[in-house]
């Protein structure tokens, strides 16, 4: 869960604005954005959403058709390619070079570098250093690619989809690591199709849809902002005939009947005095998924 | 400088590493050189080749038997010396040099006994007198024809020659006054080795350093560089020094290798051949950045690449001499650095050319590479 004892509310990057048109296409529409040093931001949107193109622009790889983006109060400059860290979704690295060799590559291109040793230590590539980065597994390429992410030693780090294509274990695996970087007071912009992921890691999140963010706050905030209720769910075999007579807006979900309520007490009294069994009853908080469904009307993955 | 070494010795790594790609940039020009050297080592070649200064329709009048010999090709030269300088090469077998005057008359000359073939035999040995020698005393009876307007040159050591002036002199041998010449044939292997090594130059210069970079880009190799603080003059000037020194390091170790089996001809100065390959070889390379610059589909640079190299490959001179054909071909393939850099490490091999002499090719190729790295490194895109 979010750790907020090292947060600054100063902002590292700031976006006002930002607007950037392709051919037919309005990818962003007007993003205004602040991001304190020292927590993860995430970023979600459904596919289309305009969230690469925002987060390239944050990063200085693109240009806005309009607006502007502050890195510590000052225009993207060279400095910032220097205190920068980024993990671009799709990226290939030079072929025929061994994991070590791309470290070493990559440091040089840099005036402040972590020392190669302790990277490796906190990236765990120690197994793979001889390794053609061709021959890597998923998790492993990963780990080479936020280390040299992290080879500068930035103050600020994107993550672009890190997870996507891992496995469940690989991708706890990777969250272990971000965590361990965020404890070192660096700034991270996450995207991830994975709400459990966002909420796992970010402290604040940022909702996009057409171009636009559509909602912002800390997880709990937004979903306390949205969903003032609990979700009881009762087995369908276990609801008897009555349930949907008792007009508590009964919802079918699958095998489950599902009620909202912001009453709890009050609704688990009504369902045991109409005699339904309660013995397989569970009560779900909402999460972010149902958060971004609620304000996108889609699911991430469509 | 330490961004630059560090990109230049990873593409150093990738292209050493490469191990299909490096055995083929090996492999490719030093069999190609072996087996035309097989192929042409007989050197018997069906059709004679006669030099012609001033004009092949003035021959036609001045010798018209000559001229209308079967297996004969006449070759039309303007300038004298670079004529003569074929035939001693064994480029030419013949060199003919015919010049209209004022109240000449062909017909009134008076055809004389041909030498005898012992005197002529004796005439063509090789180190015998000077290097240009007048026979005389085989010739008719107009003096001012033989002794200004009508002469022939002949290689001492050349078979060809020999023969042809055995032909030359069944039909008006006679009117011409026979020059001598000597000097070491140019072999078939001797002349196209530099169009060879031209060609594997100009292959692995622009699809090696083109096709790479719309690789990268392609890829996302080059957006993940763009994120660093690498500029893009230090990313294209290691991509041009690297391939400039694999180019380099291929192209002596081909010439070297081909020369303990074929020993070839050098006439001129090790370094001048160095300085003409090494600006012909970054030429190329600049080309091969300019047409990667923003290309992001292999397909469409591919395209691009063929177009320039086809013409180059025909043109240039790589694999025939364009003496002989129409003016706008000779000229349209001076656009080519190709051409520059073959015809300068031919005059420096074969001819024993010095820096001074092959300097218009040296500053085609220079500016030429100063103007297209220049350019793509203005247009240059990392994505």
């Amino acid at each position: 869960m979010p750790n907020n004892s090292s947060i600054s509310m100063s902002p590292i990057i700031s976006a006002r604005q930002l607007v950037k048109h392709y051919p037919g296409v309005i990818a962003v529409d007007g993003v205004d954005l602040s991001i304190p040093q020292g927590i993860c931001f995430g970023l979600l949107g459904p596919n289309g959403a305009g969230k690469t193109t925002t987060i390239e622009i944050l990063e200085g790889i693109h240009l806005p058709t309009s607006g502007t983006v502050l890195y510590k109060g000052e225009l993207l400059g060279s400095r910032y390619r220097e205190e920068v860290g980024i993990q671009f979704q799709h990226t290939a690295l030079q072929e025929f070079l061994t994991v070590r060799e791309t470290l070493v590559l990559f440091e040089r291109l840099y005036h402040r570098t972590i020392p190669i040793p302790e990277l490796i230590e906190l990236c765990s590539l120690a197994d793979i250093l001889n390794r053609d980065t061709r021959k890597l597994s998923g998790g492993q390429r990963q780990r080479l690619l936020l280390a040299l992410a992290l080879i500068n030693d930035p103050d600020l780090i994107f993550l672009d989809e890190p997870t996507t294509g891992l496995d469940p274990q690989a991708r706890r695996n990777f969250w272990d690591l971000v965590k361990l970087v965020k404890s070192r007071n660096k700034t991270i912009v996450l995207t991830t199709h994975y709400m459990e992921e966002a909420y796992a890691l970010c402290d604040e999140i940022a909702i996009m849809d057409k171009g636009r963010i559509v909602s912002q706050g800390t997880p709990a905030q937004l979903l306390s902002q949205h969903f003032g209720d609990v979700i009881v769910q009762i087995p369908r075999e276990d609801s008897g005939s009555k349930l949907h007579e008792l007009g508590l807006g009964v919802v079918d979900a699958g095998d489950m009947l599902e009620i909202r309520t912001n009453r709890l007490h009050q609704t688990l009294q009504q369902l045991m005095e109409n005699g339904v069994n309660l013995d397989r009853l569970r009560i779900r908080a909402w999460t972010l998924e149902d958060l971004f469904i609620n304000v996108t009307g889609k699911t991430l993955k469509s | 400088m330490k961004k630059f070494l560090a990109i230049l010795h990873a593409r150093n790594m990738e292209f050493l590493r490469d191990r299909s790609a490096l055995v083929w940039n090996l492999a490719m020009p030093f069999l190609l050189v072996i087996g035309l050297a097989f192929t042409f080592s007989g050197g018997n070649k069906e059709i004679y080749k006669v030099g012609v200064v001033g004009g092949i329709e003035t021959l036609a009048r001045v010798a018209p038997a000559l001229q209308s010999t079967q297996h004969i090709k006449f070759v039309a030269y303007d300038e004298l010396q670079t004529a003569i300088g074929k035939v001693e090469h064994h480029q030419l077998d013949m060199l003919v040099e015919v010049r209209d005057a004022p109240g000449w008359h062909g017909g009134d000359a008076v055809l004389p006994n041909p030498p005898p073939a012992s005197e002529k035999l004796m005439a063509g040995h090789p180190g015998e007198g000077t290097k240009e020698r007048s026979h005389l005393g085989t010739l008719g009876t107009n003096a001012s024809l033989r002794d200004k307007q009508l002469k022939y040159w002949v290689n001492s050591s050349s078979p060809n020659g020999y023969l042809l002036e055995r032909i030359m002199w069944g039909t008006e041998g006679h009117q011409f006054q026979r020059q001598q010449v000597e000097g070491k044939e140019i072999r078939y292997v001797d002349w196209f080795l530099p169009g060879i090594l031209g060609m594997n130059m100009m292959f692995s210069c622009l699809f090696g350093v083109g096709f790479v970079i719309v690789r990268y880009r392609k890829n996302g190799f080059l957006k993940r560089l763009k994120a660093t603080p690498l500029g893009a003059i230090h990313f294209l000037f290691a991509q041009l020094i690297s391939r400039l020194m694999l180019i380099m390091l291929v192209t002596v170790i081909v010439y070297v290798g081909s020369n303990l089996f074929i020993e070839f001809n050098m006439q001129g100065s090790y370094w001048d051949l160095l300085l003409v390959t090494t600006l012909g070889a970054m030429c190329m390379i600049s080309i091969g950045l300019l047409i990667a610059a923003r290309t992001a589909s292999e397909e469409f640079a591919g395209g691009i690449l063929n177009m320039l190299t086809w013409p180059m490959m025909l043109l240039s001179g790589a694999w025939f001499s364009l003496e002989g054909t129409h003016a706008w071909v000779q000229n349209l393939a001076q656009i080519f650095p190709l051409t520059h850099m073959i015809s300068a490490t031919r005059a420096i091999m074969n001819e024993g050319a010095t820096l001074a002499q092959v300097m218009p090719h040296v500053w085609v190729l220079a500016l030429m590479s100063v103007f297209f790295l220049a350019l793509g490194a203005l247009i240059f895109k990392w994505e």
